[in-house]
């Protein structure tokens, strides 16, 4: 199993990599989730794969009665995967209200917080160049 | 048994929680939130005493015991740091309540303040790794939103960049935890400590360090991962500028400083070689960046990363010395930055602009602030007898102590460098008059501020002055503590016996 | 919003369910999987859904308590189950737990019920803000 996961783990992170080179904000953002993902994917093969029954204790007992898998990954996944919803929430609607407000998603364009300066391109397009 | 432990993360919490409920009232909100940084600051400085009279202390959440449990630790320096942002806490408090306009207010200004410094004082105190995730997740993202807040096109613009690169280095950092459990099957600071020395593979721990360097190396904004804060720092309202620029880097540093004399101490030769590099590049990019720039804030944000450099410099050079100018170096810069970045606010206010071209005749009709400015900028730049003279004095000489000259000469440049850039702020925005109003003997150029609002911005920046003059004054019990904390750090052993009570 | 009659009868239907939906998951988290993140969710998910067939207007009406207040109270009653055994003299977030006898049964009645109530609270709240921020500006 584990160097199926571990394929699939580098399948992600480059897929993550390859979309976080794009300059499109939302490919960015997809892009950090898939890393996100993978990461987590990744936590619960470090935490050995073993073939055991769910961490549940069953009614009116104190232990376990059969081997059962490493609940302490999964507590770690939960909590990655919890805490990557606020923050992707958060991303997504940042992503909205920054088209919404400068109109591009094009990063190399994202210059609103930059010291103006003359880009080539902009003169081509017989575009004035902004003034700070 | 107190609780003093769980108090610096408390009261934020209850006060964020309350600030939270009152969200439509911002008269309460305020009041609420200034009772709450100064409990924070009388619980940080009980902490403190406490922990400096009885050594380290340690908290199981849960009751559940070490190592299985969540466990909280106050060392010197988790406690300095909490101390420090104690006092940032409720200085910065005080002049968002000038500076903080309606509209930020309502879409809950204070709530995420108060969230903010409850992630940054987690942070400190927690002795779990993957805890330490999760407080720096809490800090993190009361920060984008703090820093997005108002919805300005600039802002919008920063905070991207601040969003995705922190995304990107947290995942860094969440890999990095996978693969320590993966090695040692634990999580406990403390217990990992130990372990870490007997995996067998020492390279491979080496190699896992690294992902903890990258991820708390861009929190840092260290050398090649600092481009988010010159693209981020500058854009939000100077209350919050100020506190991101004391707090939220030093999480990073602190970070650093943590794994690297607790955790990976495997390689000494090896890591903190790196870390060296490092931190000469960062000083220096950092400080050629500032000289480059017209705007105050950004000059002040690229001087945050060559701040940084020193600071890790010490942790580079791993002497008791060196780690002592490296605790001495935050304490100072926390203090000094913020109050820059207040005193820029103010000048802004005043001036109606962040751009040097349009600033100018401060001196004249305020000469007050020019004292106030020049307090910080020459600790900043390391003059005698001012706070920064101690904490660059010291690191120098722990450099030549162990002959590393070319790291000791970079520090002296980039001392040097620092005052070309604090003199072109000074004679920018003080000396030469104001651009329009050459002429003109009234002020009329300048904008009115009210007593009552010229109090708030005013006393911040005089109570960070007057610590600044009193750690240069009287360096002598800050270098002591400095002293125990470094020792602390390098002998590991009573930080574990603390936490596994032993 | 999305003017459809089809979304708007099957909100009814669904809405209601949803809700009880969302609590049968709360309390299950007590000693089974479920708890207070993912029946939040799923009470989010009835006003969201909701929000989307009627508007935001009436789902806020629904809602009564704003969505902000939400999120404080969370954090208040998640600070109040850990204050609980700060004030019994242990540490922080301990458990606590009662056995009242209620109807002839014996209730399991503990301090981390309050922190989870705290989370449903954090989760609906953060969520619905979200999202009806969203959806009104559309």
């Amino acid at each position: 199993m584990e160097p199926l996961l571990a394929i699939v783990i580098g399948v992600l992170f480059s897929t993550a990599i390859y979309l976080m080179m794009q300059r499109n904000l939302v490919r960015i953002v997809i892009g950090v989730i898939i890393l996100s993902n993978a990461v987590n994917l990744l936590i619960f093969t470090m935490g050995r794969l073993t073939r055991a029954s769910a961490p549940l204790i069953p009614f009116g007992e104190k232990v376990p009665l059969e081997a059962i898998a490493n609940p302490l990954p999964q507590a770690l996944v939960l909590t990655a995967i919890v805490i990557g919803f606020g923050l992707f929430a958060f991303a997504l609607v940042l992503t909205y209200r920054t088209y919404k407000e400068i109109g591009t998603l094009d990063v190399d364009e994202l210059r609103e917080a930059e010291t103006p300066y003359e880009n080539p391109s902009d003169k081509k397009d017989g575009k004035a160049v902004k003034e700070g | 048994m107190d609780h003093l432990l769980t108090l610096p993360v408390l009261i934020p919490l209850l006060t964020g929680a309350i600030a939270f409920l009152f969200y439509k009232n911002g008269t309460v909100q305020r009041w609420i939130g200034l009772a709450g940084t100064v409990a924070l600051l009388i619980a940080s400085i009980l902490l403190l005493v406490d922990v400096w009279s009885n050594g380290i202390q340690a908290e199981q959440f849960g009751n559940w015991p070490a190592p299985f449990g969540i466990s909280f630790v106050a060392d010197l320096l988790s406690s300095i740091m909490i101390t420090i942002s104690g006092v940032m806490g409720f200085v910065v408090a005080v002049y968002a309540v000038a500076d903080i306009d309606k509209t930020r207010e309502k879409f809950g200004f204070y709530p995420l303040y108060h969230i903010l410094l409850m992630g940054i004082n987690g942070t400190f105190l927690t002795g779990d790794i993957f805890n330490m995730y999760v407080w720096f997740e809490v800090m993190l993202i009361s920060s984008f939103v703090l820093l997005a807040l108002g919805n300005a096109k600039a802002q919008l613009d920063g905070a991207v960049k601040y969003v995705i690169i922190n995304l990107v280095g947290s995942a860094i950092f969440l890999m990095g935890i996978g693969f320590v459990y993966g090695l040692t099957g634990t999580l406990n600071m403390a217990e990992l400590s130990v372990r870490l020395n007997e995996v067998d593979n020492a390279g491979l721990v080496t190699t896992v360090s690294m992902f903890f360097m990258i991820s708390f190396g861009i929190k840092a904004a260290v050398f090649p991962l600092f481009f988010w804060l010159p693209a981020s720092y500058h854009t939000p309202p100077v209350a919050v500028s100020a506190i991101f620029a004391g707090m939220l880097t030093k999480v990073g540093v602190y970070t650093l400083i943590r794994a690297f004399t607790l955790l990976f101490t495997q390689e000494v030769a090896y890591t903190h070689h790196i870390i060296l590099w490092i931190s000469g590049l960062t000083m220096l990019i950092g400080v050629l960046g500032a000289a480059a720039q017209s705007e105050v804030r950004r000059i002040l944000s690229f001087h945050i990363i060559s701040q940084i450099g020193y600071m890790i410099m010490g942790l580079a050079l791993y002497t008791p010395l060196a780690l002592i100018g490296s605790v001495f170096y935050i304490v100072h810069h926390i203090i000094v930055k913020t109050n820059l970045f207040l005193v820029g606010g103010l000048a802004r206010k005043l001036t109606g602009s962040y751009e040097l071209k349009k600033m100018g005749g401060l001196y004249r009709y305020y000469p007050w602030l020019g004292v106030l400015f020049l307090i910080p900028a020459f600790s900043l730049a390391g003059f005698p007898p001012l706070s920064g003279f101690w904490a660059k004095f010291t690191l120098i000489y722990a450099a030549l102590e162990i002959e590393s000259y070319w790291i000791a000469g970079v520090a002296l440049l980039v001392g040097l460098l620092t005052l070309y850039s604090m003199t072109k702020i000074w004679m920018a925005a003080f000396w030469t008059p104001l651009p329009g109003y050459e002429n003109d003997t009234t002020g009329a150029g300048f904008n009115k501020i009210g007593p009552r609002d010229m109090f708030l911005l005013v006393t911040p920046i005089v109570i960070l002055a007057t610590l600044t003059i009193i750690i240069g004054l009287f360096p002598e019990p800050f270098y002591e503590l400095s002293l125990k904390a470094a020792e602390e750090l390098l002998d590991p052993t009573n930080y574990i016996n603390a936490v596994l009570g032993k | 919003m999305m003017k459809s009659l089809i979304l708007q009868t099957a909100t009814k239907l669904l809405f209601p369910l949803l809700l009880l939906f969302s609590i049968f998951l709360f309390l299950r988290g007590h000693n089974d999987p479920g708890g207070g993140f993912i029946g939040g969710l799923v009470g989010a998910a009835a006003f969201a859904l909701f929000a989307i067939s009627s508007g935001t207007e009436k789902a806020r009406e629904l809602l009564r308590i704003d969505p902000t207040f939400m999120i404080g109270l969370g954090l208040f009653f998640a600070l109040l189950s850990g204050v609980i055994s700060m004030y019994a003299g242990t540490p922080f977030l301990t458990g606590h737990w009662a056995f009242p006898m209620v109807f002839g049964a014996e209730m399991h009645l503990g301090s981390p019920i309050l922190f989870d109530i705290g989370v449903y609270l954090v989760v609906v709240g953060f969520t619905l803000a979200v999202i009806f921020s969203l959806e009104e500006e559309g």
